[in-house]
């Protein structure tokens, strides 16, 4: 307890330092701007090896950011999170949602100089619905029941029932039919050379070279069609260790780099490095809960998680664990975005309240240890965590000492993850866990709430039922008017928020840094890199040669 | 001599047949598969569905008894397979690329390492409770307590972050390419001298033990003590009578670690960003790429057994002892 408390003070007298917008915040000094130009090359760090670059087929993150630049979709995303014109100049969305025409951008070009067309919209569509496809995103394309060119700049879409992602699902990457039809209708997406050496895209920049292990090298597409980027070449370095990663930031040798909390706040609060490096601050997508398994007939009763989110104090661990940079949850929803409902029952930190909803479900007497009884039985539960997550592990302790000032024991137990999946979460086979969920930019959450997603195989695996979150979801991803959906995902959100069904804790926030001479960086609820291909480094700034 | 290596070699077999087997099980045993990290295990958009269709598409819906013997099959004809990773590469490929870059860096390592243990272990020895026995007992005990990841970290910070003489990680500079023939040497051996340091100073100290004690075990001996009488110079006696006995455990313990060789150090490599052998196999490990640690452990299996029988016939050429016992068939 002395120890969270020190932190707290330390956090206290730290938290001047920030510019703090309501969800963006960047820190930094005054510094030379100057006019755009081109030139000069980004260094970023990359902490896992690249497993493939045909982002379609991978499922992970490191992946997928290394050639986020090379692929477009059809839709992208703003700063604000609203879906806007990429591939696609513009749609018609019919009524019902069942029927999606895009009208493509004339002059989109292949990186091999073929022009982008309808027909590598239907390729795409029918790569990602080819039984042969190994892709973990084929469920999304699973409603769509036709894709057709109807001329070479216009594809019309149908779907088989009303459907809330009818246009998100656009964003995935569009594939270049000449290359990769073959390898498709083979079933080799995966040995295709576009999957590890050559991959062909049409955005901003090309790529150059990849070294296994090492490096990955972007340059620039002149021929982009909404013009030249400024930085002629992104360097993505593969460094496995966040150690080093943090020490190549302090020695320059790498541009751009996300800060843990410690770094951001205590390391990095020196005259150099603030010079060097502009610091940035948002809510990311990942939320931190206390998973308690409903089948346990003790969490079965809402009371029993009401008393628990009012026992954890949701501040202390916010500034305990991530050193103040992260957000109460009240939902699965982060702040800021269009779904969010702020006005739902939340649950201060209240020991009191804590123990009188704890007696009010019958744990009432306590034994000698100070442990609630109930039936004879101390309440007592394992906490699993998994090992290698040191934010798991802080969050496991202060829940496990706060839970025993309410009379509750809680035994720590930390597994390796995928033991932990296999052995425990997946078989159903724990009492609580604690773990973070990533959230998508839709509300969808069905595979997580939905009673019908309780399987073995499933997400659903704390076993959450209500028949009316049931009716809800289904309305949700049927719905595709946003002002309609808001109604639904609000009620959700109320009813997550009464019935807790998981002890929502915290989303942290993710603190980039970024090499001070880059300028054009506009942070948003979405971050700082969806808008890449308009930064740029002034003539004057600029420090690497290229060409 | 050549009969012996031969039958050696015929014996090795199925005991590599054996390894296999093991490895291929516990691995499979092991909870986790690959399709967890292909489909995102706790990706929410992928179905139970999509992952069976990957679990099809790799035959892991099989008995592990066919698993394995349809892997014995394909290694039989040497085909090592394509990895699960989405890259889908062939595995000789990925461990092609990786095996050199730890190579040279284990090789360095062991010439460092023996260049410095067997005079360290010889002076002591020679000089033993002397003062520079005991600093060079306190200080190879240092190496070996000091935690790899925790003296690279202190190196690190201390020569490329606040002095800036030498990089911090990687294996070349990122304008390597456009520097000229001598600056790119220099530049490629100047990322390779803080993960030799940091490997060698932790390696140091066993086999410079195993040097010293084996010296002190040898100018006991009788004969030394007739090579002092026949009046030869002490440096002709334990440079040349002492040594050549004193070296004959060290051949063993060298062979033994030469499977360590292509192993590669995992800390050292990732903590220096190299992307060598010892990152291949956790990543690997990590992702259950089962073709990839199969074919790496094949490869490292049978190069202990090739170092083992090494080991023993080079043991049988130093030490004639040996090579009669052989002959004897004790």
């Amino acid at each position: 307890m002395r120890a969270v408390l020190l932190v707290l003070l330390l956090a206290a007298a730290l938290a001047g330092c920030t510019d703090r917008r309501d969800d963006v915040a960047v820190s930094a000094a005054p510094r030379p701007t100057g006019d755009r130009a081109y030139g000069d090359t980004l260094i970023r760090a990359l902490a896992a090896n690249i497993s493939g670059l045909i982002p379609n087929i991978v499922g992970d993150k490191y992946s997928h950011d290394a050639v986020a630049l090379v692929y477009n979709g059809l839709i992208t995303h703003d700063k604000d999170t609203n879906i806007v014109p990429d591939l696609a100049e513009s749609w018609d969305l019919a009524a019902d949602c069942r029927e999606l025409t895009f009208r493509l951008r004339k002059n989109a070009r292949w990186h091999d100089g073929r022009a982008f067309t309808a027909d590598d919209v239907v390729f795409t569509y029918q790569l990602m619905s080819h039984p042969k496809t190994p892709s973990p995103y084929k469920d999304d394309f699973e409603d769509v029941t036709s894709v057709e060119a109807l001329d070479p700049y216009t594809v019309r879409v149908r779907y088989k029932s009303s459907y809330a992602n009818a246009l998100m699902i656009w964003g995935q990457s569009m594939l270049p039919k000449h290359l990769l039809e073959s390898y498709m209708l083979a079933g080799k997406l995966k040995e295709a050379p576009q999957n590890f050496t050559t991959p062909v895209g049409t955005g901003p920049y090309k790529f150059h070279e990849i070294r296994a292990g090492e490096k990955i090298v972007l340059v620039a597409n002149p021929d982009y069609y909404a013009g030249r980027p400024y930085i002629s070449r992104i360097v993505y370095r593969i460094i496995p260790s966040q150690a080093t990663i943090f020490l190549e930031l302090k020695a320059k040798g790498i541009d751009q780099a996300d800060l843990t909390a410690l770094q951001y706040q205590r390391q990095t609060d020196y005259p150099a490095f603030k010079s060097a490096y502009n610091k940035f601050r948002y809510a990311d997508k990942v939320y931190n809960y206390l998973g308690l398994n409903h089948t346990d007939r003790r969490f079965a009763d809402k009371r029993v998680r009401q008393a628990f989110a009012h026992a954890i104090n949701k501040r202390d661990l916010i500034e305990g664990v991530r050193f103040g940079m992260a957000r109460e949850a009240t939902g699965p929803y982060k702040h800021g975005t269009w779904v969010y409902n702020p006005n739902v029952r939340t649950y201060p930190y209240d020991p009191a309240r804590a123990r009188k909803l704890l007696a009010e479900a019958g744990w009432t007497t306590k034994n000698a240890e100070g442990l609630l009884v109930k039936d004879g039985q101390p309440f007592t539960f394992e906490l699993l965590i998994s090992q290698g997550s040191d934010e798991g592990k802080k969050i496991a302790e202060i829940i496990q000492s706060q839970l025993r000032d309410v009379g509750v024991g809680v035994e720590l137990r930390v597994l390796e993850w995928a033991a932990l999946l296999k052995e425990h979460i997946k078989k159903h086979r724990f009492a609580a866990a604690a773990m973070a969920w990533s959230t998508g930019l839709d509300p969808d959450q069905y595979s997580i709430w939905h009673s019908s997603q309780t399987g073995p195989d499933e997400f659903n695996f704390v076993s959450y039922k209500n028949p009316e979150v049931d009716g809800l979801l289904e309305r949700g991803r049927r719905t595709c008017r946003q002002s309609e959906r808001k109604r639904v995902y609000d009620r959700l959100q109320e009813i997550f928020a009464e019935e807790q069904p998981l002890v929502f804790l915290y989303f942290r926030d993710t603190m980039p840094a970024v090499a001070a001479r880059v300028q054009g960086i506009v942070p948003g609820p979405i971050g700082i890199d969806y808008n890449m291909y308009e930064w740029y480094v002034p003539k004057q700034l600029q420090l690497y040669m290229s060409e | 001599m050549l009969w012996y290596a031969l039958r050696r070699l015929v014996l090795a077999l199925p005991l590599l047949v054996g390894i296999t087997f093991i490895s291929f099980a516990v691995i499979h045993l092991a909870p986790g598969e690959p399709v967890d990290v292909t489909g995102g295990t706790m990706n929410t958009k992928s179905s139970a569905q999509a992952r069976q269709l990957l679990r099809e598409m790799y035959g892991l819906d099989q008995p592990i008894a066919v698993q394995y013997w349809n892997w014995l099959g394909r290694i039989a004809r040497l085909d090592f397979g394509r990895s699960f990773a989405p890259d889908g590469r062939p595995v000789l490929h990925k461990i092609g690329e990786r095996l050199p870059v730890t190579l040279m860096l284990n090789i360095v390592e062991l010439l460092i390492i023996v260049a410095l243990a067997i005079p360290i272990g010889m002076a002591s020895a020679t000089r033993q409770y002397s003062v520079f026995d005991k600093v060079t007992t306190v200080f190879v005990f240092v190496g070996f307590a000091t935690p790899d990841f925790w003296l690279a970290l202190l190196l690190m910070i201390l020569f490329g972050v606040e002095l800036g003489w030498l990089p911090i990680s990687g294996l070349r500079s990122l304008n390597w390419e456009y520097m000229s023939g001598w600056r790119q040497h220099w530049d490629f051996v100047s990322h390779l001298v803080l993960p030799i340091l940091v490997a060698t100073f932790g390696g140091l100290a066993g086999f410079s033990r195993y040097m010293r004690q084996s010296m002190l075990e040898v100018i006991r001996q009788d004969y030394i003590q007739s090579a002092r009488a026949k009046g030869l110079s002490e440096r002709v006696v334990i440079g040349k009578h002492a040594l050549r006995n004193a070296m004959l455990p060290l051949v063993t313990i060298l062979g033994l670690s030469l499977p360590g060789l292509i192993g590669g150090s995992v800390i050292v490599e990732s903590i220096f960003a190299i992307p060598g052998m010892g990152q291949l196999m956790v990543q690997a490990v990590f992702e259950r790429d089962y073709p990839v640690i199969m074919g790496n452990l094949v490869v490292v299996a049978v190069l202990t057994l090739v170092a083992n029988l090494l080991a023993d016939v080079a043991y049988g050429l130093v030490d004639p002892r040996i090579r009669l016992g052989g002959r004897g068939r004790r």
